[in-house]
Formats: structure tokens, sequence, C-alpha cells
């Protein structure tokens, strides 16, 4: 990157600058279970993320600025996972899509699953979800657009571990008793 | 000269190359002086929906072998459900073919169900089918879109995910869930059909009906799309049958095999079940039969229409479903084929050992007889042509 990653940008051209990555994502696809679908669901006809301003059409990593790592990695899968994100560019951003990426979700058991991509790579932003529908995955894309929008590309090259986002539902589609008391985050 | 054309069935091997006596080694056709090359196709290649890893021993663009690297998605099934009990394995089975949640429910619900000789209340089978009819055309919806895109053809999976929402949003007002339903259990479903559900099926079809009748039209006669797929990678019956392929891959060599028919369960021998076959086998027959499935499957759903009684849909279960000891297998028909639970309980709570014969994994083991001596490009198009499920192979 040369400049950017050595220096601070003037405010207003880091505006502009970061308004430019953060509606022109090209998108990998690691696609790997179920929440793959779901991913196509997202990319499909009503939900549509391209009005994002995600591209879906990168065609390698080499050429993709954010990974979707969508269902279950297993251990076998692992360092596949790891060659594809060291190939990608900087800056690039990971989300990790569905329970399975999370955590292993309904295979936390299992003696041949990762458990959680976190393992091997670090993550931006985790949607939860078995699997998420395709509207979860459209609040992490504007969660992950919004840290685009407010960072430095300078304190981004620099720093190794980045604090993920974790969303969190507050909205009215939770039943009221299932909303845990106050001042506790109900985690979906 | 379309790919098809090319296909190294019909084109002999000459005896003795162009070039031989330049004391060269001469492998291929002898038209390039070219050495062996493996090709590994995946595991994250977009041609393989999904994570199945093929290697390609390519000489020059010709495949000499193919060997199908399975087990990336290997997530221990089979040893987990020794673990859940029976309720809880209904969350898990519903993942192993994550685009046939329904029909997968229904298999091991019927196994559970046989070992404890259980009574199931009319309207509970009648929903089941109806919902797994349902999930059957959004499983080949998914397939349509996806062969197209394979082949080049953007357009019919915008198409295809239009029609998967629809039917989406109809079975999540019953179930709850867009793909994993876990909505049967043991002695029924585990809650009547929502309100106007039934009126909205009805809506549905007609209009289903003629948006699966724009896929067919923007794919099957096209001309692009019968030259990538007329003629290409033939599979004959017997072969079929000899690797124990089944559903539309099996459907499509001309054998009129579908469980619903030679086995039927829940109430499929009240109701016809139209059976699309093919002639030749190939990339074109397998795609016919997969729409042909479609409007079988929304005629079947019009008979449920009429024919759906009222009543309960489920039966009082006790605190721990127990099954007894003993053996049995059930099969039933998946989306992609055939698929076969074998449950083998030694009185408790949760399975001894839960075997699955799923379609898929019989599917790919056809692969490396279809795509020897297939041009690169027909690799994808049969590829995509053998339907599989990469959690259905790798469980």
């Amino acid at each position: 990157m040369g400049v950017v990653d050595q220096f601070e940008l003037p405010k207003p051209v880091k505006y502009v600058f970061n308004w430019g990555r953060k509606y022109s994502l090209w998108c990998f696809n690691f696609g790997l279970a179920c929440c793959a679908i779901e991913f196509i669901a997202a990319s499909g006809s009503r939900h549509d993320f391209i009005r994002l301003g995600v591209i879906p059409f990168a065609h390698a990593p080499r050429q993709a600025d954010l990974l979707v790592v969508s269902g279950t990695l297993t251990d076998k899968m692992a360092p596949a996972l790891r060659r594809l994100y060291e190939e990608m560019p900087e800056p690039k951003y990971v989300i990790s899509f569905g329970s399975c990426a999370n955590c292993g979700g309904p295979y936390w058991d299992s003696y041949s699953v990762t458990k959680g991509v976190d393992q091997i790579l670090p993550v931006d932003v985790y949607v939860p979800g078995c699997p998420p529908r395709p509207e979860a995955l459209l609040d992490g894309i504007v969660a992950l657009q919004n840290r685009i929008q407010g960072e430095s590309l300078k304190d981004r090259m620099a720093q190794r571990r980045r604090e993920p986002i974790v969303l969190r539902h507050d909205g009215p589609d939770i039943a009221p008793e299932l909303q845990t008391t106050e001042g506790q985050e109900h985690r979906v | 000269m379309s790919a098809s054309d090319l296909s190294a069935r019909e084109i002999s091997h000459p005896a003795t190359a162009p070039g031989e006596n330049l004391n060269l080694e001469i492998v291929g056709d002898g038209a390039f002086t070219t050495a062996d090359m493996t090709l590994s196709v995946g595991p994250a290649h977009p041609a393989t929906h999904g994570v199945l890893r093929v290697v390609l021993e390519m000489d020059g663009e010709r495949v000499k072998s193919a060997h199908p690297v399975i087990g990336y998605m290997h997530r221990g099934f089979e040893k987990l459900a020794e673990h859940r009990d029976f309720r809880q394995s209904m969350a898990l089975v519903n993942r192993h073919d994550w685009l046939s949640g329904m029909s997968n429910e229904i298999g091991l619900v019927l196994t559970v169900e046989r070992m404890l000789e259980m009574e199931v209340p009319e309207r509970a089978q009648w929903i089941r089918m109806l919902c797994a009819e349902y999930n059957r055309i959004l499983n080949h919806l998914l397939f349509v879109g996806s062969y197209g895109l394979e082949l080049g053809a953007i357009t019919p999976m915008f198409y295809a995910t239009r029609e998967r929402e629809r039917i989406q949003y109809l079975l999540e007002a019953a179930t709850g869930g867009r793909l994993h339903y876990t909505y049967n259990q043991p002695g029924g479903v585990k809650i009547d059909l929502p309100k106007g559900f039934l009126q909205q099926s009805v809506e549905l079809i007609p209009d289903l009906r003629k948006r699966i009748q724009d896929l067919e039209d923007l794919l099957l006669g096209n001309e692009i799309f019968m030259a990538r797929t007329k003629g290409v990678g033939p599979l004959p019956p017997d072969v079929a049958l000899s690797f124990g392929v089944s559903g539309p891959t099996l459907q499509a060599t001309g054998i009129p095999e579908d469980v619903r028919v030679t086995e039927p369960y829940l109430k499929y021998d009240e109701v016809e079940v139209p059976v699309p076959v093919g002639e030749n086998g190939d990339s074109w027959d397998r795609f016919y039969c997969l729409l042909g499935r479609m409007k079988a499957s929304m005629y079947i759903i019009e008979q449920i229409h009429d024919r759906i009684p009222s009543g309960p849909v489920n039966v009082k279960l006790p605190k721990m479903v127990k099954a007894p000891e003993g053996s049995t297998y059930v099969r039933v028909e998946n989306p992609l084929g055939s698929l076969g639970y074998w449950l083998e309980s030694d009185g408790g709570r949760t399975p001894w050992r839960l075997k699955m014969r799923t379609a898929s994994f019989s599917n790919v083991q056809s692969l490396p007889y279809l795509l020897e001596g297939t041009l690169v490009p027909d690799a994808i198009s049969v590829l995509g042509s053998v339907f599989f499920v990469v959690g259905d192979v790798d469980r």
C-alpha cells in the first residue's frame, strides 16, 4: 500500500477513501455447509446484498476484500481455509457466518469439527444463527461497513488482532420472555 | 463444434501417433506432445458446489481418470447420534443433507416409530407429505439454478432463488425454519399448520407451475445448454445400478425407480406419484428428470390439498422416548435419491448405532466412471448434473 499504511491520511481524504472501500467489498464466499445456502439466498433475488456494494463474484481470494466463512469447518478443511486467507491481499475482512463457523454449533462435541474459525484466522464479525437468516448477514455486512467507515487504515495495518463485532439483537423479533433482565445483553 | 462432439468414447486413440518416429513421448490424441498433469479441483471450487475435491489426471484437455476425495465435510454425524436422544437427533438429521431437511427427518421418525410400533395420526402423515414435497421442490430449484450457473447462465439462479423464497416463507410459517425445520417428532409433527396455510399453498401452486415453466423455457430449449449437456456423461442403467445410484440420476437412465412408488411410506400409496424417466442417462436427461420431479411434486401437493383430513397432529410422548431392543431399516425418497436409516437399539434412550445410506454418497461413486475420457468443460457439466450435497456424502 505504501502511503496509506505508513501515514495518517487527512480527514476528508480518509472519509472518501473509506467510503469507497466500504461500498466495494469484493466478497469471497467460502461456502462450506448449510449456511452457504443462506448466503446464496442473501445474494439472490429478495435480499440481494449487491445493493450494499458486496460483490460476490470474486474469482479467487486474491481479488477479494471480504471472506465469508459460511458453514462447518472441519479439521481436514482448516489448512485450506488458512491458505485461502493468506492469499487475500490486505486490508482484508472476515465474516464468520453461522454457529458452526463461530464455535462449532451443533457439532460442538464432534471429533472432526474445528470449533470456530477464529482458532485459525482473525474474525471481524460473528453472525449467529443456525443457519442465520439472510437478514442477519445483511446486518453483519452493515456492521462491518460501519467499522470500515470509521477506521484508520494505518492502525488497521499495524494491528495484528482485532476486536470482533458480535451482533446482538435487541429488536422486537425476540419473544419478551426470552429477553433477559436489565443490564444484561441477550446474545442470540 | 460443441464440446460434446469430442467425447472420448467415440474417438479411438490412433495406434501410431504422428511424430512417433521423432522419439518423443507422445500422449493424448497425438496432436501435441504433452505430459500428464494432475489437476486438483476443489475443495473450494465453485463448480463442485460444496467442498467435494476431485483429483483429475489430465492428458491435455482430456480427463484420463478422476478420483473424488471426500471427507472435507465429515462432521461425525453417526457418532454424534449415539449421544443424542431421538428428539435431539432430529436437529442433526436435517443438517446432513441441508437441502432436504424434511425428508431426512421423516426418515428418522419413521424408523423410530416403527421401532416403537407407534400409531401416527392421519393428519400428521399428510402434513409430513405436504412439507416433504415442498422441500423437494426447494431442493430441485437450487440445483436447477446452480446448474445453469455452472454452465454460464446466471439468470436461472435469480429465478430459482425468487421461487425458493416464496416456498421458504410458507414453510417457515408452518415450521419456524427456513432450511432446518425440526418439525417432526416421533408420533407426528410438533404443531398443526397455521391458519391460512392451506389457502396460501393452494394459491402458490399455479404461480409456481408458471414460474417453473419459465425456468424450463430458459434452459431446456437453449442451444448452448443443449450443446453442453446432450450426450455428455451418459450413464448406462446397469452401471448406474451397480454403483447404487438413485433419484433423478437413476431415473435419467430410464429406470422408473422411486421409493415413493416401489415401497410407499406415509400415504404415498393413496396418491398418484408420477415418475419422470430419461432415455440416455446423459446430463440433459438428468436435468430433465429434475424438472419432471418438481412437476410431479406439485401434482402430489395438489392431491394432498384435496385429501388432507382434520384431526390431531401428534400423540402424547413420554418424557423419555426409548426404542425397544432390536434393529430396523427404513427407506425414504430423499430429493436426491434413496435415503435409508438403519437403527440398532439396545433399549436405551439413544441409538446404539445409527447407520445412514445416503443418496449423494452413492451418486458420487459414479463420478470416476462418468468423468473418464471427458473434456474439462464436460467434466463441469457432469459434476453439476450428478446431483449430490457434500454434507450428505461425508455425513
